[in-house]
């Protein structure tokens, strides 16, 4: 009698859930391959022109104009942007500066400015600037909140009783912000220099206002000449092998540091140094960002639209572009977070080669000028999926490849955040390993995922090359509205729909802001 | 010899009364353990002590000088008190040995020698000192903070629950070792902990601590014996607590006239009896008249948690772990005897 009870038991059907990582992974790979098309239409171009013109191409004294202007833009703007962004994060997060809730907030503000309507706006105010410097100073104020987010963020989430235990052994204060507090912001610093790093390389409206040559202007400069893209595929190979140079230095400067507080307990109140004295000589540097990255664009548009009056605002073609331009914007950022949400995971739980690799696909994919993007898309389109020539299918996997990682940066900060643990409590609570996922991780990230959706949608309402290239007829959003005018000198023109960029990017930074508020719990 | 003396410190967070008026004199080289239930204030005192909060108001004074007052205090940083926190809180981005050497100011040949030998010191292996903290057990993390805070021979060592992560057995065994490294560096030592064994065994001064205050201060088996209220005397262990009335050394209650110290009180007043004064047998006609009658019991091994209630007193009734070989069962009647004298409460 037993003994058939025993065997019933063994030949029980037992069922063998799929492993959550291998589903993740195939989906990952999937995205992965999609984004890597125009990296491979690229490769697949060179090879196509073959190796003595391919030399000839690379090989000559304009490329290497365009590669010192390229990294000195990048060598000079990424330091200033740190030591602006850490400086900034430190005083309004861990100090008794005034109004260091305003600050803060004017310190993510910036991005709701596209960066050409920051040169556009310097242009106005200073209509000679041109060249290395105005480049630098535009691409600081223009960029460096990518920094200023994810380092206040790390702020926030420093456990402050380790700056006590510091201090206990003997560490002044200095000495514990350089021992203590530096090393543990080093992910959010690498994360978000690099995302500077990629957009300096990618940016075309804001260099090409001020005639600062990159590569990403030479690339499209060479295809509006002429329209063989042979000579634009060779300089797009070179910018390739300058994000390959990017990713590895991050890569090695992030190394595999765990993340996650050690222990229990939940972080104690934060306590503020008093600045005392020092207040108002440090007031100077949020006053003097903000002037800069706000001032002088609120100048400039404000003189616009009072010299253009009424005339300048056509509401019907304004309306229109503002409809298009918003549907395109959501379902962008929705799309291009839910297909970052696989690596994410992957990256923080499954941290091993084949994820770093996939991860790194993912950026080099992105960092592919749009107007790369947008060919190899256009190509091929055109000549395997003609249905999908200017679909919004097409358009959204443009805006996928190039704003993956926006949104994968701030996911997979959120999700280091949750200890793995948790995900392990709730699977011995009886949760399936989805179920666990998705009742700890996913909901303790949503923050995160929100910030992704709001980063992403606000890189796509301010993104040009690749809209005008592969949006479907008849569209016309406000940034191709923007480009169109400024270009014909009519810069009052142009301002409404500046205004409106920045009207309607100011409440997703807001939102950000409030989110990586959020994640501290305050 | 006073090495450490809080003068009324009281510290508010908004309405909240964390400490409301905390004496406390500690002697040099004695190990003293705070014990109170969740929220008393435990970590809120020896936050202050080690310098990351100031007091709102009262003195604490180390070695004669002044660490804070009303006029100022003296930054963590500059007052060598070195503190483990109930999590460890060794930092993550340092291995075990830069962790140990962290507050060092020697080059890092010695420091690293310095580490080996405190993590000999704390009974860890130096294999351990190239990994990092998250590869270590909880117990291991343990003796490395303790490692890293011994490391710059504190003039005063506060434990803040720092064995409460651990298992029973662990916990034991970590206590003991950090007691003997402790004593063996003659290191003025403060333990705050929520387990009254824990205190009992570690202290030779005990602080009991409710709502901000220091109920009661004195040696471990001073207040265990002779506590000032029943709140302080279940805190520290069973208490049986009973009403009497007290006349000179005897107090009447319903375990008959039992021994009292004599004191200068007379009248109503409550006793109290610990579980081990107390012996229950079966009663045996009248050479041993019952007074009290068997509840409920639970089997527990070699002794039997039982429930005994009084017959002078229905309403009063007390659990006793009774040896098993007694065999007594739900019903049976029995002598209850008391030995020692019974404390009262004032
Ligand atoms: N930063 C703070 N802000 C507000 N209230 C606080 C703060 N820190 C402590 N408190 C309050 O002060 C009281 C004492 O807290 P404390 O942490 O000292 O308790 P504890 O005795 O250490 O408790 P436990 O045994 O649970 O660790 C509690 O009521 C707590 O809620
Ligand atoms: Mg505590």
């Amino acid at each position: 009698m037993s003994s058939t009870a025993d065997t019933r038991l063994m030949t029980a059907p037992r069922y063998r859930l799929p492993a959550a990582s291998s589903w993740t992974m195939t989906i990952a790979v999937l995205v992965a391959l999609l984004a890597l098309l125009p990296l491979g239409f690229v490769l697949w171009a060179a090879i196509a022109t073959g190796w003595d013109t391919a030399v000839l191409l690379i090989f000559r004294s304009r490329v290497a104009e365009l590669m010192v202007d390229t990294i000195l833009l990048v060598l000079l703007t990424i330091p200033i942007c740190t030591i602006l962004a850490v400086t900034l994060a430190w005083l309004t997060e861990r100090t008794d500066l005034p109004g260091a809730r305003l600050w803060s907030w004017l310190c993510v503000a910036p991005l709701a400015v596209p960066a050409f309507v920051h040169s556009y706006a310097w242009v106005g105010l200073w209509p000679g600037i041109h060249g290395l410097g105005a480049g630098v100073a535009i691409s600081v104020v223009a960029y460096f909140p990518f920094l200023y987010l994810p380092v206040s963020a790390a702020f926030r989430m420093l456990d402050p009783a380790l700056e006590d235990q510091a201090a206990s052994l003997g560490l002044a204060p200095a000495a514990v912000l350089r021992r203590v507090v530096l090393p543990q912001l080093r992910l959010a610093i690498c994360g978000g220099a690099l995302l500077i790093g990629l957009h300096l390389l990618a940016e075309y409206g804001l260099y090409a206002m001020i005639r600062f040559d990159t590569f990403t202007t030479a690339i499209i400069d060479q295809f509006q000449s002429t329209y063989n893209g042979v000579a634009a595929y060779m300089l797009a190979l070179v910018l390739v092998a300058c994000c390959f140079v990017l990713l590895g230095l991050e890569a090695g400067l992030r190394g595999r540091r765990r993340y996650a507080r050690l222990g229990p307990g939940v972080a104690r109140h934060i306590r503020v140094t008093h600045l005392g004295r020092w207040t108002y000589p440090l007031l100077v540097i949020p006053v003097a960002t903000a002037a800069f990255s706000l001032g002088i664009p609120a100048l400039t548009l404000g003189h616009w639209l009072v010299a253009g009056g009424a005339d300048i605002w056509r509401m019907d073609e304004i309306g229109l572009a503002l409809g298009q331009t918003l549907v395109i914007c959501l379902i962008g950022g929705f799309a291009t977070t839910a297909a970052a949400v696989p690596i994410a995971w992957l990256s923080v739980r499954r941290a091993n080669r084949s994820s770093r690799f996939l991860e790194g696909c993912y950026y080099l994919a992105s960092s592919m000028p749009g107007v790369v993007v947008a060919l190899a898309l256009v190509t091929v389109t055109v000549r395997v999926l003609l249905p999908f020539y200017q679909t919004v299918a097409t358009i959204v996997l443009a805006y996928v490849i190039m704003f993956l990682p926006r949104a994968l940066v701030s996911l997979r900060s959120s999700i280091a955040q949750v200890p793995v643990e948790l995900e392990q409590a709730a699977a011995s609570l009886g949760r399936s390993p989805g179920n666990a996922l998705w009742s700890t991780t996913v909901r303790l990230a949503a923050p995160g995922a929100a910030a992704g959706v709001a980063l992403s949608s606000l890189g796509i309402m301010n993104e040009l090359t690749a809209t005008q290239m592969l949006a479907p007829n008849g569209t016309r959003t406000l940034a191709m509205a923007f480009w169109a005018l400024s270009g014909e000198i009519d810069y009052a023109g142009a301002a409404p729909y500046a205004v409106l960029m920045v009207l309607f990017s100011l409440p997703l930074t807001w939102l950000l802001h409030h989110q990586s508020k959020k994640i501290a719990g305050r | 010899m006073t090495f450490l003396k809080l003068d009324s410190l009281r510290k508010h967070y908004g309405a909240v009364a964390a400490l409301d008026g905390v004496e406390l004199c500690v002697a040099s080289g004695s190990r003293t353990a705070i014990v109170g239930p969740s929220g008393c204030g435990k970590t809120t005192l020896l936050r202050l002590i080690a310098g990351f909060d100031a007091p709102d108001a009262g003195a604490i004074l180390l070695d004669g000088e002044v660490m804070a007052d009303a006029h100022g205090q003296v930054p963590a940083h500059l007052r060598n008190i070195g503190i483990v926190a109930q999590d460890g809180c060794l930092f993550p981005h340092l291995s075990v040995a830069d962790n140990i050497g962290f507050g060092l100011k020697t080059d890092r040949e010695a420091r690293h020698a310095r580490a080996a030998e405190l993590m000999e010191m704390v009974g860890l292996d130096q294999a351990m000192l190239q990994r990092k903290p998250d590869q270590l057990s909880g117990g291991q993390q343990q003796r490395v903070a303790l490692a890293r805070a011994l490391a710059r021979k504190p003039r005063l060592m506060l434990l803040d629950e720092p064995f409460s992560a651990l298992d029973t057995g662990l916990r034991v065994a970590t206590r003991k070792a950090v007691a003997d490294v402790l004593s063996a560096a003659g290191i003025t030592t403060i333990l705050v902990t929520h387990d009254q064994q824990e205190a009992l065994a570690f202290a030779d001064q005990l602080a009991v601590m409710r709502a901000g205050r220091l109920a009661q201060v004195g040696t471990p088996r001073e207040v265990y014996a002779r506590p000032v209220d029943a709140a302080t005397a279940s805190f520290l262990g069973e208490a049986i607590v009973l009403p009497a009335r007290v006349r000179g050394a005897v107090a009447d209650s319903a375990l008959g006239a039992l021994p009292v110290e004599a004191g200068d009180f007379e009248g109503d007043a409550s006793i109290l009896l610990r579980p081990e004064q107390i012996s229950v047998q079966r009663a045996q006609g009248a050479s041993l008249p019952a007074n009290g009658t068997i509840g409920d019991v639970a089997f527990g091994g070699s002794t039997c948690d039982t429930q005994v209630t009084l017959d002078g007193a229905p309403s009063l009734s007390f659990r006793l772990d009774i040896p098993n070989r007694d065999m007594l069962l739900v019903g049976d009647r029995v002598a209850i005897s008391v030995s020692g004298k019974a404390h009262v409460f004032r």
